[in-house]
């Protein structure tokens, strides 16, 4: 039997599926994991940045002569210093690591000393004297649209428009047309940010040949490997970076980060470690978290609930650069149509620049905003319906194996199963709509990637890498450049090398997130790590086992397909009485054929799209989610308690179930605080201060998060339904679960108050005056009351694969003489 | 600035150290003694990831000048662990995803032993107060609780 073969009829498991210990629990609950502020070197100095007070203004000049000259400092840098801007996607290089001649935000770094230690660093920023000639600022998406100028950026699309796009796959105005009820809806996202627990830290250091070795907290060290030799303009090779376990990433650390260079060009100059830490205000400078999103969304129905049409239309408020932007606002769009059965789909999305830290991916990346939009949307077409929400919800659920409307290739789903689960385990068809006035049930689903189909830079070459080594001592050292940020990655990998080899997860070795050491894996981001890196792991495990099991055959003389490797051991499967250790398999195995050493690589299947933007939405496999959400609402002061939550998620299958629960409450968590309070806003300081526009709120005890008392009790259902194109079958857990946490507090609270609060946050104040609204007989709904104009460009129209589509570009020539031609 | 000269008590031993007069406890642990065990989210005393116990009462190292705990008994994670055989609670943290990035691991679990040697079998409820001031971003609370409540039952059966 050929090793694909033996893996698909694979049903007996030792390390997968079983609850353990992750292979990293005792470093984190010790204080041994080496986050990257807990690096220290000797001779290692400190790097503070000086950033600009101000949103958006010009520098003209800098002095910086009496910082130089303070006492303990080493270096001090500026713009000139670094005059090649970079940016993490090739389409957006528009960053420089210190502001060469513009500021864009307030926080927007614009010098850095480097002194003996971080308090003298500090005093000698202060002493940096800078001439600022300031701009009028933007403060939000409609302001960027209403103010061309002052241009924040010179490239884009049109003033602070930074990006237009447009899909229509089948013709969306005769789908609603025919439609026997039309909704439209506003609904607003307010953004948020990561707040992981970690500060970003850096430390970068000459190693004993001159060469650069940087030490981060980040989540892709491969992207920064790359950005950094570009920015640095210092060959690849005579780089190495090492990505620390992240203390919480989240989307947070996916960037090049401007003190990531700093730091390193810092080292090479001085010749010595510099060290970075951000305090927690410069966290919520760094940002790249949730995008403000302003929605239209107008959807057609059939009387029976059947969805026959969507037109989605966003507006994006990026902030002060480019970072992910670009694929955030597709992903705005992009996996609209995965979750349901959506005949026709119409998508237009722009992206805007304002005077605000950039904003980037967060868990999710650019899918909670419409995701809410459509569960509440969905809610209320129930209800207009005289539908029971979940029923509806389950008689449109997309089908497995098939293609969505924008050429997305699904293949297993377990939304059906996952409803079941939390309308049975809730009491949903006894309690919702009959809990007494102020308690109330909301349902909503989602659905996610389980890893992003191409790469952030074009190229074909493998997505994971995995590299094995196995010697005569029996041990097996696996190296891949997967990082773990809490998730489980490492845990992961090694669990899917110990399955297929048959030995303890303990009992191997990792070397992982390391440019220096470890083949290529592209990070932890887009849920891509169970997939990918799973597929490599197997595949270069397969090769090894294979070797192993050869050697060992050949000293038992039996053939090799009869040997069974389970528990370290090498035995006969018809007789585990007849066989060896793992350690003398490899002894023979080494013997044999010499050092052993197995790689395996994993790249996605191309995707059935051809379209230009195709490129954006597909991945190997979909995860699903349901979630129900109990809410008390307090009508006299608005007061929002959930007291439970019940989530089932279609998992594929569990590789570790205690880290798959842990993924699955943590983003419930981090769910319901975007849903309830969590929110990055800004206000104007008042005219005669500057009337500069600044972080409400840059700490951790006014930036309001979740704590252990607000957390409700959380009934976690685990659906597993293996996906033939996941390893082991199985799919990702880390992000799809917090999609539906939002409308469905939304969709509670109106089955608690009769209010509809369109828009996230939802705060006891909206609440209240929806309530007030209900008292006066007005519509009893807070939320965006108008949409702006926005220049969308004549969308890219492609053809649904069912009304005769090759997943191309019809283009409009073509398409109206094919309409001419038909009628 | 002079320096001081003193010596502390850390996971019961006599340590001698010099700092600056102005610093944290949370800086003299991490930068002057090495024990970066113990974390650091805000430094401004809102995150409890620099929770230790100092006369067995849990405190925001952050918070507190090392000048003013001479004298006075420190424990850091690092001195959780008997020997190499983890506390109940860190192997229950370990066994039942207590800890999932681990960065406010060490805070939550100084927090816990204290809680757990004042109240040997806490409620839920108990334990989602005495936690409360512990920010975690990664589990959503509900495995702390229930590595609390294993590690408080581990105790209890060494006890």
């Amino acid at each position: 039997m050929n090793a694909p073969e033996r893996l698909k009829q694979r049903t007996r498991f030792d390390t997968v599926g079983k609850p353990r210990r992750r292979v990293d629990g005792r470093a984190k609950v010790t204080g041994l994991t080496r986050f990257a502020d807990d690096v220290v070197l000797p001779r290692m100095v400190h790097c503070k940045l000086l950033r600009s007070p101000h949103p958006h203004a010009v520098i003209e000049a800098i002095d910086f002569e009496k910082a130089a000259r303070h006492p303990g400092v080493h270096l001090v840098l500026t713009g000139k210093d670094f005059p090649i801007s970079y940016g993490i996607l090739p389409v957006t290089q528009d960053e420089y690591p210190l502001a060469n001649e513009r500021v864009r935000y307030v926080g927007d770094p614009v010098a850095a000393v480097i002194a003996r230690d971080e308090q003298t660093a500090g005093e000698a920023a202060e002493l940096i004297e800078v001439k600022y000639r300031l701009l009028n600022t933007v403060s939000s998406a409609e302001d960027a649209l209403a103010n061309p100028e002052p241009r924040i950026h010179d490239y884009g699309e049109q003033g602070n428009i930074h990006r237009l796009q447009a899909f229509e796959f089948g013709d969306v105005a005769e789908a609603l047309a025919g439609a026997d009820h039309v909704f439209e809806d506003l609904f607003f996202f307010e953004g948020n940010t990561h707040l992981p627990l970690e500060q970003h830290a850096s430390v970068a250091a000459p190693d004993g040949e001159g060469k650069l070795t940087l030490w981060s907290s980040t989540q892709v060290p491969h992207y920064i490997h790359r950005a950094l030799a570009r920015a640095l303009r210092i060959p690849a090779a005579h780089i190495r970076v090492i990505a620390c376990p992240n203390g919480g990433g989240f989307g947070g650390k996916c960037d090049l980060h401007n003190h990531e260079i700093v730091v390193s060009r810092a080292s090479m100059l001085l010749g010595r470690p510099v060290k970075i830490c951000l305090t927690r205000e410069e966290v919520f400078y760094m940002h790249r978290g949730r995008h403000p999103v302003l929605m239209k969304m107008k959807t057609g129905v059939t009387r029976e609930g059947k969805l026959t049409g969507m037109h989605l239309q966003t507006l994006l408020d990026g902030g002060g650069y480019g970072s992910y932007g670009v694929a955030s606002t597709f992903y705005t769009g992009a996996l609209q149509t995965v979750t349901y059965e959506l005949p026709r789909y119409k998508f237009d999305a722009c992206r805007t620049f304002t005077n605000k830290p950039p904003c980037g991916p967060k868990r999710g990346h650019g899918t909670p905003q419409p995701r809410f939009g459509q569960e509440v949307q969905l809610d209320k077409i129930a209800e207009k319906l005289g539908l029971d929400p979940a029923e509806m919800r389950i008689n449109m659920v997309a089908k497995p194996d098939s293609l969505t409307a924008n050429w997305l290739k699904i293949g297993s789903i377990g939304l059906e199963e996952c409803i079941r689960q939390v309308v049975e385990h809730s009491g949903w068809k006894e309690k919702r709509a009959n809990l007494p006035p102020g308690r109330g049930l909301g349902i909503a689903c989602g659905s996610y990637l389980c890893g992003a189909g191409l790469p952030i830079y074009w190229n074909k070459m493998p997505q994971s890498g995995v590299q094995i080594l196995a010697d005569r001592s029996g041990q097996v050292t696996v190296f891949c450049g997967a990082t773990e940020i809490g998730q489980g990655s490492d845990d992961m990998l090694a669990a899917f090398v110990a399955e297929v080899l048959g030995i303890d997860a303990f009992d191997v070795r990792l070397v992982t997130g390391d440019t220096g050491l470890t083949p290529v894996d592209l990070g932890s981001y887009s849920s891509r790590v169970t997939v990918m890196m799973g597929h490599a792991a197997i595949q270069a495990a397969e090769r090894m086992r294979e070797m192993i099991a050869d050697a060992a055959a050949m000293e038992l003389e039996v053939s090799p397909e009869r040997l069974v490797m389970a528990q370290g051991r090498v035995f006969l499967s018809e007789d585990p009485s007849k066989g060896m250790t793992f350690a003398e398999a490899v002894v023979y195995a080494e013997t044999k054929y010499g050092t052993l050493g197995t790689v395996g690589s994993y790249s996605p299947p191309r995707a059935p799209g051809r379209f230009k933007g195709a490129g954006v939405g597909p991945s190997p496999a979909y995860s699903y989610t349901a979630v129900v959400v109990e809410t008390e609402v307090d009508q006299n002061t608005g007061w929002i308690h959930v007291p439970r939550i019940w989530v089932a998620h279609d998992i594929g299958r569990a590789v570790n179930p205690v880290l798959a629960r842990g993924q699955v409450e943590g983003s419930i968590y981090m769910g319901l605080g975007e849903a309830l309070m969590e929110e990055q806003v800004f206000r104007r300081l008042p005219p005669k201060m500057s009337h500069a526009l600044v972080h409400k709120f840059p700490s951790l005890l006014e930036y309001k998060s979740p704590t252990s008392l607000d957390m409700p009790e959380v009934f976690t259902y685990l659906v597993e339904d293996p996906d033939p194109n996941c390893p082991f079958g199985a799919k990702e857990v880390g992000q799809g679960p917090l999609l539906p946490v939002m409308p469905a507090v939304a969709n509670a609270i109106y089955d608690a108050v009769g209010v509809r609060i369109d828009e996230i946050p939802i705060t006891p104040d909206k609440v209240l005056r929806a309530l007030e609204k209900k008292a006066k007989g007005e519509v009893p709904r807070v939320g965006p009351e108008h949409f702006p104009q926005v220049p969308y460009p004549t969308p890219i129209y492609v053809k649904t694969p069912w009304e005769g589509g090759d997943g191309n570009e019809t283009k409009p020539a073509d398409r109206k003489q094919r309409q001419a031609l038909a009628s | 600035m002079q320096r001081v000269h003193l010596t502390l008590q850390v996971n019961g031993e006599a340590q001698e150290v010099s700092f600056a007069p102005y610093k944290t406890l949370l800086e003299v642990l991490r930068e002057d003694m090495n024990l970066t065990g113990t974390k650091h989210g805000c430094e401004l005393g809102e995150c409890g990831a620099c929770a230790v116990l100092v006369d067995g009462q849990p405190l925001l190292s952050c918070l507190e000048l090392a000048l003013e705990c001479e004298g006075r008994a420190i424990e850091t994670v690092e001195g959780l662990a008997n020997g190499s055989a983890l506390h109940p609670l860190q192997a229950a943290f370990a066994d039942l995803g207590g800890a999932q990035c681990g960065y406010c691991t060490p805070g939550i679990l100084m927090t816990a032993k204290a809680l757990l040697e004042k109240e040997p079998e806490p409620s839920r409820e108990r334990i989602r107060e005495a936690i409360s001031g512990n920010l975690c971003r990664c589990t959503g609370y509900q495995q702390i609780y229930e590595s609390i409540e294993e590690g408080a039952r581990r105790m209890r059966e060494e006890a």
